[in-house]
């Protein structure tokens, strides 16, 4: 579980983060969503220590996360898995290389083991025979599975994914929510998305915060979120005009005008 | 305000080298990328160093033979004149500052090209100290195996004399021979691999920092990249100065 308290952060007189309080369950897809520059990067870089706080509290189950110095930082980061907007797969290293990167660093497995592990987690985000091939000869999907391959290769008690769809054609947009979504439930981990790809909500948003302007002006689940009464939310939410037109129909299916 | 300006980024470089200089994760690791970087830095930057100290070499000697017109001086000083300036400055400082702009760049582009892809975020999530992996082998790699570059600079830079009398006959070669082994001090290699031990820490120090905070996508990390072989050329060039008042006066 992780809580956040009161969370304030600043890039000199500018206020990115409004005491922003948020709670996330393990075994639970939980969404933050905003516009672009709401500060939904600069939260889940926030969670991770990428960025310190200026003020507020983050704890990591027990742990008071933000108060930690650098080495205890270090051992709950070995519990973390991330997967970024453009993956931040190593260029210089293989597909292999790039999940066999932390087990290198924090195991003591022969290279059997870690190879068993490597061939184990790629499995799991459905890629096959790819070990040999470098970052830049994977399309942007398979960058993406590799990502989360290299981000669950020490099964981790939290996963943090920062846009995990953008640059993605919509079926496999789908297809990487649906495997994050397994992969939480399956291990029980605390799943932390940034996103504002509204399929994705109604995919996996097993909780949704919403973002506006470094505050937090909405929570809920996924089904709240077409009847919120949040002006915000419904501007971000039924921007396009299909979404007006399913807000339309429902608003006259709720009045018994359909 | 340019006062502020460089307390700043010398204040940010020194907590970049604590990070730098602390006991790698695995040394197993550390080593491998050691190795990777002498090929990388050291080995890599032979056939640029070569080919540049045998023109250099070649070019002292007909330089100094031609401006020899006394008949009282010995033209044994044509050898011991090249193997003087070969050795004080030439090949420490001379390759210094070549490999600022060959070395450098490619430092400060690789590990900028890093941070601006999450790469080296993506390391610090895992719990990896960043900066000691990624630079400390470079900064001992560089520190270590220059000097003996120099070394090798020194001794092509001879040949190339060597190959310019052989060919033009501008002095005989027992005369340059001669030369080259007239009042030799041994100290002035010891002064030469010194600098340019510190010239290559200076270079892949400054680099490394300069890479590991670009910012602003691909004209971030040309820019970080120009600055970094700007700063390393004019710190190599105090450097020289500090060091050979130090060794020398």
């Amino acid at each position: 579980m992780i809580r956040v308290e009161k969370l304030n952060k600043f890039f000199g007189e500018k206020q990115v983060l409004k005491d922003i309080s948020i709670e996330y369950q393990p075994g639970k897809c939980s969404l933050v969503i905003g516009a672009s520059g709401s500060g939904k990067t600069v939260l889940l870089k926030s969670l991770v220590g990428l960025l310190p706080i200026d003020s507020g509290e983050i704890w990591y189950d027990d742990i008071l996360f933000s108060s930690l110095g650098e080495k205890e930082i270090k051992n709950i980061r070995k519990e973390i898995g991330m997967l970024f907007q453009g993956s931040a797969l190593f260029d210089f290293a293989s597909v292999e290389e790039n999940i066999r990167f932390p087990m290198d660093f924090f195991t003591e497995w022969s290279k059997e083991e870690k190879l068993e592990r490597v061939n184990f987690c790629l499995k799991r985000v459905n890629l096959i025979n790819v070990n040999k091939l470098f970052p830049n000869e994977l399309s942007g999907g398979m960058q993406k599975r590799v990502g989360i391959a290299r981000a669950i290769a020490l099964n981790p008690k939290y996963l943090f994914c920062d846009e995990p769809n953008s640059g993605l054609d919509p079926h496999t947009s789908i297809l990487i929510d649906q495997l994050i979504a397994e992969i939480t439930k399956e291990y029980n981990i605390t799943t932390i998305v940034n996103t504002h790809d509204m399929n994705s909500v109604m995919e996996i948003g097993d909780q949704v915060s919403f973002i506006h302007k470094g505050e937090k002006v909405w929570e809920g689940s996924r089904n709240d979120i077409l009847t919120s009464n949040s002006a915000e939310l419904n501007e971000f939410v039924f921007a396009n005009n299909m979404a007006k037109k399913v807000k339309e129909m429902m608003q006259h299916a709720s009045s018994g005008r359909i | 305000m340019i006062i502020k300006n460089s307390l700043d980024i010398l204040g940010r470089y020194m907590l970049l080298m604590r990070r730098v200089f602390t006991k790698p994760d695995k040394s197993s690791i550390f080593w491998k990328q050691f190795f990777t970087d002498v090929e990388k830095l050291v080995i890599n930057s032979i056939p640029i160093v070569a080919v540049i100290s045998v023109f250099i070499g070649a070019v002292i000697v007909i330089q100094t033979a031609s401006n020899i017109e006394s008949p009282f001086i010995p033209k044994m000083y044509v050898g011991y004149m090249a193997r003087e300036s070969l050795v004080l400055e030439f090949c420490s400082t001379m390759i210094a500052l070549i490999l600022a702009g060959k070395v450098g760049s490619n430092i400060s582009s690789e590990i900028g090209s890093m941070r601006i892809t999450e790469q080296i975020d993506a390391m610090e999530i895992m719990g990896i100290n960043s900066a000691n992996y990624l630079i400390l082998p470079k900064i001992s790699a560089a520190t270590i195996f220059n000097p003996f570059l120099m070394l090798m600079s020194f001794m092509i830079g001879l040949l190339g004399g060597a190959m310019i009398v052989f060919i033009t006959g501008i002095v005989t070669m027992s005369q340059y021979v001669d030369g080259l082994h007239y009042a030799f001090r041994s100290y002035y290699i010891f002064y030469s691999m010194t600098k340019m031990a510190a010239f290559s820490f200076i270079i892949t120090s400054i680099s490394s920092f300069y890479g590991y905070n670009a910012s602003g996508g691909s004209l971030g990390v040309g820019s970080s990249s120009t600055k970094a072989i700007v700063a390393s050329s004019v710190l190599i060039l105090v450097a020289n100065l500090v060091i050979t008042h130090i060794m020398l006066v």
